[in-house]
């Protein structure tokens, strides 16, 4: 029996002056509101306000006054572009899922053990993650770029021609799913980086032993070890798969022809650049309808499937 | 240095309490200029505090996507700027219907009004009250490089017509020239393809017309027909390779090294593109040549072909600022303080008579140009909006690519309209 199972059984009148003698009442009294005070006013509050936004027609000038009822849902839901939009997030998290995931596990692997060479990769692979998302933006907009960039010299030297990747409805969105995987694969090497090291070391030498293959070492030993970092990752993964944004403006902006937007650039695009503050609102609230569902979703069944 | 000494007398003021009343803190709020401008503005603020005791008038800048962005909120506060930098048209009815502007005539000095040109005031004005002043006017021209254009044996005085336009483009293509360069990824260099096309056909009132739901809105045949003249430019495939994922600021900077014949932009790239060229010269005066937007053969209403499309971009008043601030933004905008706008080649001015002191030859055409025009339309991505510029813009720039059928281009912008 541990101390809180203990206490837990007192009248609460007794757990009650127990907390005021040991000081817990007023560490609540003095550490609570500032952290209460913040995230009400700048979680719960905007939360609120957006969703009594979405139901106007509002361009952001005065109080919003002209009622739409779902108006702005219904608009959303019909436009050919929020839907490319959640397409492309779609097709974001199945990357991140399928590609970026299994890289950074294998990167993982070769490189979690503690030597002066693993540190120098390690640092190499984790660069991109430290870069601002802008800044990446940038710069690999000037590697697509048709004229210039290092991929149309690659093209020419195949005889290919000028390139122009961020121009082609269909290429741009690869190019993107290519700087997001690049971005972030390195914090989800760290993440199996920091799990992989804490398996216990006997118990892959006592594989070995027993005649485990490299492979099989892997498959058997180490991966279920860090299976509940895995289901962090993944968790991560699709969080930050909804989000992306900051990568996507300046490479193609949602361009060419509205082709390569994600949900949080549809909603700065259509709602905040076009002053449609009740229109941007609604997906806004849509957006964190998905967001809640999933994490509430992923929590339930595979956090954990994963601790157990 | 100014600055802060200005804040510093502002903060002494009011903590100096009531004895101190007296003083008159106007701020303005301008979207970033460059440092001559900036310089012009700050003379002008210094002048009109020699002239009023216990004035002090404060410039602010943002860049321009922040102001935009801000603004709304910023109206709103207790922090609201007096006068500040606007487009114009429909963001000015918006702000006025929101209760954040008011009516200036009263203030004004006797007989200023009649210093400005009519059109230039309309850009200010809601149900006959004038909520601002217009400062300078531009206009959306062809520039040309004539080097370019020569080595393809193409007269530039003899494009008339837009079909003189297509045929001068093929030519050019023909010669194995890029014929134009255009920044697709920013969409508006694109719009003033299918705005100005739209003026054409449709005459002067076409878009006034459109606003008021009248002969089909947006829907307008003009609307519809300006699209195809579009797309028949765009099957020529006119523009350098991956325009559409071009910026501005490189096409730009393309045109000015020569990468293309024509770039349809505003006058006040002129500056700017040399800036932005490699050489950071650009291409030389007498190698440069500015031609108007073509005109149509058989336009569907009359009055179309001589109408201009640019900016008219000037200040609005906010509902807080005191009698003061309007005196000065009349003082800013005097003859004298124009005129040397465009004697130092800022900017081309509006008051009537003060752009005599100009010399540059682009600034001078440009301006007979606006003063010769029928009808002075303002751009339509500023003209209508946010939302509804925002939505001719990607039909502009999907007609560009052909995605998209003029019939589709001309409803979507009406819905746009609809649901503003």
């Amino acid at each position: 029996m541990t101390l809180a199972d203990a206490e837990r059984r007192l009248p609460a009148s007794a757990r009650w002056r127990r907390a005021v003698s040991n000081g817990r009442v007023s560490a609540v009294l003095i550490l609570l509101p500032p952290a209460l005070i913040l995230f009400t006013m700048f979680v719960t509050l905007p939360l609120g306000e957006s969703a009594w936004y979405s139901f106007f027609n509002w361009n952001g000038y005065g109080t919003p006054s002209n009622f739409v009822g779902f108006g702005n849902y219904e608009r959303i839901l019909n436009h050919s572009v929020f839907h490319i939009a959640v397409g492309n997030t779609l097709k974001i998290v199945a990357i991140s899922l399928l590609v970026q995931m299994p890289l950074a596990l294998f990167l993982a692997l070769l490189i979690y053990k503690k030597t002066p060479t693993n540190a120098v990769f390690r640092l190499v692979f984790f660069l991109p993650y430290i870069l601002a998302e802008v800044a990446a933006g940038l710069i690999w907009s000037f590697v697509f770029d048709g004229n210039y960039g290092v991929t149309a010299s690659i093209a020419q030297s195949f005889g290919l021609g000028n390139v122009f990747i961020l121009s082609d409805p269909d290429l741009a969105f690869m190019a993107i799913m290519t700087v997001i995987v690049w971005k972030y694969f390195g914090f989800h090497m760290m993440i199996y980086i920091a799990a992989l090291q804490s398996v216990p070391q006997d118990q892959i030498e006592a594989a070995r032993i027993e005649g485990a293959s490299r492979w099989q070492v892997v498959r058997y030993v180490q991966i279920p070890h860090i299976r509940p970092a895995i289901a962090v990752s993944a968790f991560f993964a699709i969080i930050g798969a909804l989000q992306v944004f900051d990568v996507i403006i300046p490479l193609t902006n949602g361009g060419p022809s509205n082709q390569t937007h994600t949900i949080v650039t549809y909603l700065y695009t259509f709602g905040l650049t076009r002053l449609n503050i009740g229109f941007g609102s609604a997906v806004g609230v849509i957006l964190f309808i998905g967001a809640v569902t999933v994490a509430v979703f992923y929590q339930r069944i595979f956090m954990k499937r994963a601790e157990a | 240095m100014k600055y802060p000494t200005a804040a510093l007398a502002a903060a002494i003021a009011l903590a100096s309490g009531p004895a101190a009343l007296a003083q008159t803190q106007i701020n303005v709020l301008r979207v970033v200029v460059n440092p001559e401008q900036e310089a012009y503005l700050e003379q002008i603020a210094r002048d009109f505090e020699a002239q009023r005791d216990g004035v002090t008038v404060t410039f602010d800048y943002v860049a321009n996507e922040a102001y935009k962005a801000r603004l709304p909120t910023l109206l709103q506060s207790n922090a609201a700027p007096d006068i500040f930098y606007s487009w114009g048209g429909q963001t000015v009815v918006e702000q006025v219907e929101a209760g954040f502007l008011q009516p200036i005539d009263d203030h004004l000095p006797e007989g200023f009004r009649e210093t400005i040109p009519e059109a230039g005031l309309q850009a200010y004005e809601v149900e006959g009250q004038l909520y601002g002043l217009p400062q300078y006017a531009t206009e959306v021209v062809l520039w040309a490089n004539r080097e370019l254009t020569e080595q393809a044996g193409i007269d530039l005085d003899a494009i008339q017509t837009w079909d003189d336009f297509l045929g001068a483009v093929q030519t050019i293509k023909d010669a194995g020239i890029t014929p134009i360069i255009a920044g697709g990824q920013d969409k508006w260099p694109l719009h003033f393809y299918w705005s100005y096309l739209a003026l054409r056909h449709g005459g002067p009132d076409i878009v006034t017309n459109a606003m008021a739901g009248e002969n089909g809105g947006f829907e307008n045949e003009a609307f519809i027909e300006a699209g195809r003249e579009f797309l028949r430019l765009v099957e020529l495939e006119p523009f350098q390779p991956g325009f559409i994922s071009t910026t501005y600021e490189t096409a730009s900077g393309m045109f000015a090294d020569g990468a293309g014949a024509f770039h349809l932009m505003g006058d006040w790239d002129y500056l700017p593109m040399r800036e932005r060229s490699t050489s950071g010269e650009g291409l030389p005066d007498e190698q440069l040549a500015i031609i108007s937007f073509p005109t149509v053969a058989e336009p569907l209403a009359e009055g179309g072909n001589e109408a201009t499309l640019g900016g008219i971009n000037g200040w609005a008043v906010s509902a807080s600022a005191e009698p003061e601030a309007i005196e000065f933004l009349a003082f800013m905008m005097s003859a004298e303080n124009q005129r040397e706008a465009g004697a130092q080649e800022l900017f081309i001015p509006i008051a009537i008579d003060t752009s005599d002191a100009m010399e540059n030859p682009f600034y001078v055409q440009v301006a007979r140009n606006i003063e010769a025009s029928s009808y002075h339309q303002i751009f339509l991505d500023q003209f209508l909006g946010a939302s509804v510029g925002a939505t001719i813009n990607d039909i502009s720039a999907d007609l560009a690519q052909g995605t998209i059928t003029p019939e589709d281009a001309a409803a979507q912008v009406e819905e746009a309209w609809d649901f503003r």
